[in-house]
């Protein structure tokens, strides 16, 4: 099992929509690990139900940078909140390449951006 | 050096195997193994209560490991060596057995700001409830106590003192014999309780010299089986404190009506114990002895003194805790710039070497140092220099393939 695969080293060391926005959006949130020390923030920019942007920051290991950056990549194809809200831990996996492929140990890192994704929701 | 890995059969099992997570839990000779199936096939009866062969048998065999456990760290009187689950359990057996009868609102308990959870949460807890106060023994840029507070530290309200012995984290050996002959000048009357879970295993431990009150250790971190540890407490002290769990086997006399109760051990050994793990815990404890704690200690410094000239030498790694070896365990603790613990972790698994990553059951001891996580690579008895340049080599690898 090659956890550190091309595409998950490739989102890691070049994260896509990286940078905390300057200006406060309104659906932004972060998310941490206290028992690593990950932590993976979400900023959405939203105009009704539409997503028009995607960004995300922080620092962790390649598992939870790679599900952050893949996660605003996601988000940035699908636009609607709506759809965007019914994102699932089972999606975020099958992103990574299937849930073989993340050992259980890991799980928490594969899935703290979409915590942090959800967070949103309740702020914004 | 030891040279005692074919006495393991777990390498035999898993060829290539580097095990350097030692202080998470020790790997097991076969004579311990040997010993908790020899008691399953052959003489598997309950302790102390029958008047038959085997029940003599068991509770011999476990009435000895009792006296062989107690060697180990010096003591010659079983009665105060307690049976537990583990080195938390008998810290939370102090903490509810002694703690809340003895610690009343606006007491103290002193700690410092190493320990493992275990010998932490307990007391909070206790704290809270009782209305007494924490005070933390701060430590220096290495790691190790700053001797210069203890005045500090204690109060004429101070009842109890809990320390490590050897840190998991940082590795530091602290002089627990110099603090506590402090403390009692300071404070006397101060009940003492020192966590030997990392030390027994690694050095001789002598608990006359410690000159403590409590002392507690896990089985399965010296070469025992799991879901067995130590409490040893004095006798007298032992002996004036509630039982911690009630039923069977800690009774004198039961009556509808209520119920007397043992003496120390028994009166804190309540219902059937894990007699299997306790008799495979004598056997560790006569392989300890047997191989010398001294040699022990001689092999762990060796290998810690290699491992932090090899680790000192990779560029981007920083080792916390004390520099030189012989003022740590066998354990070094460090982060490597830019790659997280996790992803070493998971790299060097894949090339069979395994360490810890995250922050050990100490989240406070890592805040106060800066830091979220740390990577882990700790030696036991069958370590060997070859172990660790494999470690060094994966650290390599973990850079070239994260950079």
């Amino acid at each position: 099992m090659d956890l550190y695969r091309e595409n998950l080293l490739d989102h890691y060391k070049n994260p896509r929509n990286f940078g905390k926005p300057v200006k406060e959006e309104k659906f932004m949130a972060e998310e941490l690990n206290p028992s690593c020390g990950d932590k993976i923030g979400i900023a959405l920019k939203v105009k009704k139900d539409k997503v028009a942007g995607a960004k995300f920051w922080g620092e962790g290991c390649v598992v939870s940078m790679a599900s952050a950056s893949m996660l605003t990549e996601k988000i940035k194809s699908m636009r609607s909140l709506r759809e965007i809200k019914k994102l699932t831990g089972e999606d975020i996996l099958k992103m990574l390449g299937g849930k073989e492929m993340i050992p259980p140990a890991r799980l928490k890192c594969a899935l703290l951006g979409l915590e942090a994704l959800r967070k949103t929701y309740e702020l914004g | 050096m030891l040279s005692v890995k074919d006495q393991f059969p777990i390498f035999s099992n898993n060829s290539d195997l580097v095990y350097l997570d030692t202080a998470a839990t020790s790997l097991k000779p076969k004579r311990v193994i040997d010993k908790v199936v020899e008691y399953y096939s052959e003489y598997s009866a309950n302790i102390n209560r029958g008047i038959y062969k085997l029940s003599e048998r068991s509770t011999e065999e476990y009435e000895k490991a009792r006296v062989a456990v107690g060697r180990l760290i010096g003591i010659e009187n079983p009665n105060e060596v307690v049976f537990v689950r583990n080195a938390t359990e008998a810290i939370n057996l102090v903490a509810y057995s002694w703690g809340r009868k003895n610690l009343k609102r606006g007491d103290e308990i002193a700690l410092t700001r190493t320990e493992h959870h275990a010998n932490l949460v307990p007391w909070q807890e206790l704290a809270k409830e009782v209305g007494a106060g924490l005070n933390f023994l701060d430590i220096d840029e290495e790691g190790k106590l700053k001797m210069g507070d203890i005045e500090k530290w204690l109060t004429d309200k101070t009842k109890l003192v809990a320390l490590t012995q050897a840190s998991n984290v940082l590795g530091t050996i602290n002089e627990v014999g110099m603090i506590v002959s402090l403390v009692r000048k300071l404070v006397p009357g101060v009940i003492v309780l020192v966590d030997g879970a990392q030390a027994v295993p690694q050095m001789p431990v002598s608990i006359l010299e410690l000159d403590c009150d409590f002392y507690a250790f896990s089985g399965h971190k010296m070469y025992g089986p799991t879901g067995v540890g130590v409490l040893w407490g004095r006798e007298n002290l032992l002996n004036q404190m509630q039982p911690f769990l009630y039923g069977g086997d800690m009774i004198e006399e039961v009556r509808f009506e209520g119920s007397t109760f043992k003496t120390t051990p028994v009166r804190f050994e309540a219902g059937t114990p894990h007699i299997a793990g306790v008799i495979g815990l004598g056997e560790a404890a006569k392989f300890l002895m047997e191989l010398g704690m001294d040699k022990v200690r001689a092999h762990e410094r060796e290998i810690t003194e290699y491992a932090l000239s090899k680790i000192n030498e990779v560029e981007g790694i920083h080792v916390v805790g004390p520099k030189r070896a012989e003022d740590r365990g066998g354990l070094v603790s460090f982060t490597v710039d830019g790659i997280h613990p996790h992803d070493l972790a998971q790299i060097l698994d894949e090339r069979n070497v395994a360490i810890r990553s995250g922050h050990h059951c100490a989240m406070p001891l890592h805040a106060r140092l800066g830091l979220s996580a740390t990577s882990r690579a700790s030696f036991g008895v069958y370590t060997t220099k070859e172990d660790i340049e494999k470690l060094i080599k994966g650290i390599g690898f973990a850079k070239e393939r994260l950079a």
